[in-house]
């Protein structure tokens, strides 16, 4: 039985109230008005599509173990790199085995739907199993436009395979179009839309019942049978209109959660999808739907199985973990859509040596640390030396990772000094649980969230930004688990 | 088995510039006005120079790498020189250079240099550089030295169950002596006394450093002409002679930053460099013998764990003695009697020698009775450099016989 396995979800911690957009930027386009209900999800700083796509890669996996991971495809319209593959950042993240199928879907926001099928192709052959694939979102509109307030930024996650799946693979329908609704040329960085009337009527209103009803004559259903049709689009009016000429009824339809995150964009069917999971139950026949330059409709039928998957924070529990990003400008800041100043310190150069990345790209990505066989003690970064002054034993380690353990703060400190887009720099010493220590930035905290002996877990996150060179560089973070949360 | 350095060299000369922003002076100047005050106290010429120990630790923006600066700068006749660079300790490792070229018998006069022009950086605080090379900047946060250090009072409050409000006032009384000092110092950087309530008051640079909990950068240059205690005596035959008593290193061995039993209140560096050092010097009870100190206080919480580190204070007792004024210059180990890093400066590679100057001529009786500490006997200087997890500590003890 082919299907999705397991799921995760990751929402950003940062929200920012949309009346607070537009009343920095509501004198720019007062229709915006309409638009400035409830919230949206925005990435941190250090955060991207990639970033995201790994916290809910990590999610989806909890209870799994990373050596089972047989492939890992990435999604995203927004994705950090043009050359250089994502997934593979995504995979090293996860510390997968390097020898899988990786790649990389874009172009349209049904990407992320295009490779959930590729997975399930590719595992109904047989050619791979176990494939994680991620979608993430991080797009931009520019100040004042509607796409500023309307998108929101967010990852999902599903684990495909054949084995104790929670959700039976039983059909598709695709279509592709090239209805230029929203596009980006390759040197865009922000959104462009033509006219909304046109984009609903024209677009959502045609493609989105076509393909639903195309899954349904292809697999003998009719809507009704369905408990849960999931399909993205913020148009209030377009999704009433769908659900009448379907028949569908209210509980049929998985909220789009524009009041709380947004339009995650190639995440967002996704998200929605690993939102509806939390609730679903065995015998649900779940439809997902996506839309961007086509559609694809994608037939689960929920098992048995979904009752014994491991816990895990979902969408639901990162909707709850939430911080009010009350200021506009940090928000630009934060997404580089203005110039700012980190003083001279901050114009100082740093260099990405590649071939150090590449010898060291396990400890980088996937936080690879040492063990060693003689005395026990585990340790971070990877030694050949044993740390413990007692042992000092030569090339006698096991290799451990370490990204998966969380720590205790074990001293603390916020830098007003370090040069930073987001000051003040937070970092300190972590005792990681099972030994070993190090010093790690602190991210999605206040000071007032530090404290000595304080639990952490640890998130992959953007090192930092070479502007000069246009090269994102990910390491881990840790984030101060609170007392609630735990 | 190895003697050590008691007694086997003498500072025959020193001399230091004026530290602070010497926007008028380019390195070439500061080498030369402390190069001629320490020559003119060694009462010989350029010629007997015989080799040289030169140290800076930032070299790119500063005078370049290698010993070719001081060669050039001062002409000397193609003598060796070795240029010594371990973060703020480099000073002090020039001047090991030059004693053990001496002790060793390869030299009868030997010169030790340090130096540092920071202030064409353009802007406060240490340069932002891979101080601990190119995968630390991939795996590390991006920290400053204040942060860096600052994380000592979080580990040390909660170590020894002592509130932060405590820990930050005697850090407050730390920075407020330095200033006392200094600003009875022509020579210091920062010359104004401020208050504790200043002090307390001021803006947070990494919590919980406030900017006078924080020295700032300096450009200066101080050096050193040391010899054997015969021909110092020849030369010398009627004055009291510097000998240096002891001469230790220590550099971290990775268990702070990497292995979980440093207790992060303290440098393991320092602990060790000061038990080897008062051995070598034979000093039983540092606390009753020590006459007067100069020490790494690049922020206050340095000097406050420095205190029990070189075991003058009990572990966790340091802010009891400095709140009560046994470090005041008054009191019974004066710490910092130039204003320290604090208020003296802090040019890298020339503290370590600067604070030597400063022990060097109190134990000669050579300042003005205001700043004087009362017959001085034996003098401790102490460098701390890169950040408390990983680190170089030297420690030199120089006394009159």
């Amino acid at each position: 039985m082919v299907g999705i396995r397991s799921y995760g979800g990751y929402v950003p911690r940062y929200r920012l109230n949309r009346m607070a957009i537009f009343g920095n930027m509501g004198w720019l386009n007062p229709a915006n008005l309409m638009n400035a209900q409830g919230e949206k999800a925005v990435a941190n700083f250090d955060e991207d599509s990639v970033t995201m796509s790994v916290a809910a890669a990590l999610d989806c996996i909890k209870g799994f173990e990373r050596s089972e991971i047989g492939g890992v495809y990435f999604a995203s319209t927004t994705a950090p790199y043009k050359e250089r593959l994502n997934a593979n950042i995504v995979a090293g993240a996860l510390a997968a085995n390097e020898m899988i199928r990786t790649a990389d879907f874009s172009g349209g926001l049904k990407a992320g739907t295009s490779a959930i099928l590729a997975a399930l192709d590719a595992v109904s052959a047989g050619s791979a199993n176990n494939i994680v694939v991620t979608a993430a979102d991080c797009r931009l509109g520019k100040m004042g436009s509607p796409q500023e307030l309307l998108f929101g930024d967010g990852a999902a996650a599903v684990l495909v395979g054949d084995e104790d799946v929670i959700a039976e693979y039983k059909g598709f329908f695709s279509s592709g179009y090239d209805f230029v609704d929203h596009f980006r040329g390759a040197n865009s960085i922000f959104d462009r839309q033509w006219e909304d009337r046109w984009i609903r009527d024209v677009g959502i209103n045609t493609f989105i019942p076509e393909a639903i009803k195309g899954l349904c004559e292809k697999v003998g259903l009719s809507p009704g049978d369905f408990s849960k049709i999931i399909y993205p689009t913020y148009y209030g009016g377009a999704r009433k209109k769908i659900n009448k000429v379907l028949g569908l009824e209210p509980d049929k339809i998985e909220d789009n959660l524009q009041a709380a995150v947004g339009d995650t964009g190639t995440a967002h069917p996704l998200l929605m999808f690993a939102k509806a999971l939390e609730q679903a139950n065995p015998g649900d026949k779940i439809m997902l739907v996506s839309y961007g330059s086509g559609c694809d409709a994608i037939y689960f039928e929920v098992t048995e199985n979904i009752k014994k998957l491991a816990p895990r924070k979902g969408v639901s529990g990162y909707l709850g973990r939430r911080s009010d990003l009350d200021n506009y400008t940090k928000y630009l800041v934060w997404r580089r859509m203005v110039p700012v100043d980190t003083g001279l310190r901050g114009e100082e150069d740093k260099w990405t040596r590649w071939s150090l990345v590449w010898r060291k790209h396990k400890v980088i990505l996937g936080m690879l640390g040492s063990k060693c066989k003689k005395c026990g003690t585990q340790q971070f970064p990877e030694q050949r030396v044993c740390v413990n002054p007692d042992c000092g034993a030569i090339d006698e380690m096991e290799p451990v990772y370490v990204s998966d353990k969380g720590g205790k703060i074990f001293s603390f400190t916020s830098d007003m000094l370090a040069a930073s887009i987001n000051p003040p720099a937070m970092y300190g010493g972590v005792d990681i649980n099972g030994g070993g220590r190090f010093v790690m930035d602190f991210t999605d905290c206040t000071l007032d969230d530090l404290a000595v002996g304080k639990p952490v877990e640890f998130t992959f996150r953007i090192k930092f930004y070479d502007s000069k060179r246009d090269i994102t560089n990910y390491f881990w973070k840790a984030v101060p688990i609170s007392e609630e949360a735990e | 088995m190895a003697e050590g350095i008691k007694d086997k060299v003498v500072i025959l000369g020193m001399g230091c510039t004026r530290f602070g922003e010497r926007w008028d002076a380019s390195p070439e100047d500061l080498l030369i006005e402390a190069f001629l005050e320490c020559l003119e106290d060694a009462g010989i010429e350029k010629k007997d120079i015989q080799a040289a120990w030169l140290s800076t630790h930032i070299d790119e923006i500063n005078v370049g790498k290698g010993g070719n600066f001081l060669g050039l700068t001062l002409h000397l006749p193609f003598i060796p020189i070795t240029r010594t660079e371990n973060f703020c300790a480099s000073g002090t490792e020039a001047f090991r250079g030059a004693c053990y070229g001496v002790a060793s018998g390869a030299y009868d006069i030997a010169l030790a240099v340090g130096i540092e022009k920071l202030k064409d950086t353009g802007y406060g605080g240490l340069p932002d550089s891979p101080a601990f090379g190119q995968m630390a900047q991939m795996i590390m946060p991006n920290a400053t030295a204040p942060g860096m250090f600052a994380q000592l009072a979080s580990a040390y409050s909660a170590r020894y169950g002592i509130p932060m409000e405590k820990v930050k006032e005697a850090m407050a009384h730390v920075s407020w002596k330095s200033h006392q000092n200094g600003a009875k110092n022509p020579r210091a950087h920062l010359r104004r006394p401020v208050t504790k309530e200043q002090i307390m008051a001021a803006p947070m640079i990494a919590y919980p450093l406030g900017l006078f909990d924080c020295c700032g950068v300096s450009d200066g240059c101080a050096c050193a002409i040391v010899t054997t205690p015969e021909i110092a005596r020849k030369l010398k035959p009627n004055e009291d002679l510097v000998k240096v008593k002891a001469l230790q290193v220590s550099v971290s061995s990775g268990e702070e930053v990497w292995y979980n039993k440093w207790d992060g209140a303290g440098m393991l560096t320092t602990r060790t460099a000061a038990k080897k050092a008062y051995e070598e010097a034979g000093i039983k009870d540092p606390r009753k013998e020590i006459s007067m100190m100069e020490v790494h206080d690049c922020f206050s919480i340095t000097e406050l764990v420095t205190m029990e580190d070189l075991g003058i204070s009990e572990p966790g007792g340091a802010p009891e003695d400095i709140l009560s004024g046994f470090f005041d210059l008054n009191g019974e180990i004066p710490c910092q009697s130039d204003g320290g890093l604090k208020c003296f400066g802090h040019p890298i590679g020339a503290s370590g020698l600067r604070m030597l100057y400063e022990v060097y001529n109190q134990l000669l009786g050579r300042w003005p009775e205001d700043r004087a500490v009362k017959n001085p006997k034996l003098g401790l200087t102490h460098n701390l450099g890169g950040v408390p997890n990983q680190n170089v500590c030297s420690v030199a003890i120089i006394g009159r016989d």
